[in-house]
């Protein structure tokens, strides 16, 4: 297994989490803080799954011989 | 038995998709897609060893390689195709699906133009066009 099943919930930890400051920061009248908090927790799940993205790519690629 | 983990993470999955999918929605779909490519990835190991097992088979049977190598390069095209196309269906994107569909079509349709070929020449071979 080259994945684990952590990485799923670290995504949605840091989904919850992104809500939450977002919500508080709105409520604080900090608009555009809060879409920037909302836009760097986005890049760092992006990150996440590009990893795997790459990961599966690869795998792909040596199983069906699709190199070059 | 790993079937069990499988239907497991897709349930825990959508539990936390319909958790953040009304704040979050952008993450919500980056669950949904890690999801999939973790199904995919689990898949491909035991995909290997069918391909392996085909790959001996045809060695056995004096098959040229180049063919099974050309039959295998199309199950992956439209493997790859398959997630690509599933996973902007996911976001909405039904248009943009299908074009990705068409493409892997004619990926798939120049790969099987080198056989295309050797079964028409063996064809004339076989019956002289005069």
């Amino acid at each position: 297994m080259t994945l684990d099943t952590s990485v799923l919930f670290q995504i949605a930890g840091i989904g919850i989490i992104v809500a939450m400051i977002h919500t508080i920061l709105k409520q604080m009248g900090k608009e555009e803080y809060a879409q920037f908090v909302s836009l760097i927790g986005f890049i760092i799940v992006l990150l996440f799954v590009l990893d795997s993205i790459s990961d599966l790519f690869q795998q792909i690629r040596s199983v069906f011989f699709l190199q070059g | 038995m790993e079937l069990f983990e499988v239907i497991s993470i897709g349930v825990i999955a959508s539990v936390l998709f319909l958790l953040i999918k009304d704040k979050q929605p952008t993450i919500a779909f980056l669950v949904v897609l890690f999801t999939v490519i973790y199904f995919f990835l689990f898949i491909m190991q035991y995909v290997q060893e069918i391909l392996r097992l085909i790959a001996y088979l045809g060695e056995r049977a004096n098959i040229n390689s180049v063919y099974i190598k050309t039959i295998l390069q199309i199950i992956g095209i439209s493997y790859i195709t398959e997630i690509g196309a599933n996973i902007v269906r996911d976001a909405g994107l039904k248009s943009v699906a299908v074009k990705i569909e068409m493409v892997g079509k004619v990926f798939i349709l120049i790969l099987a133009i080198p056989i295309f070929q050797s079964l028409i020449e063996t064809i004339i071979n076989i019956f002289p066009i005069t």
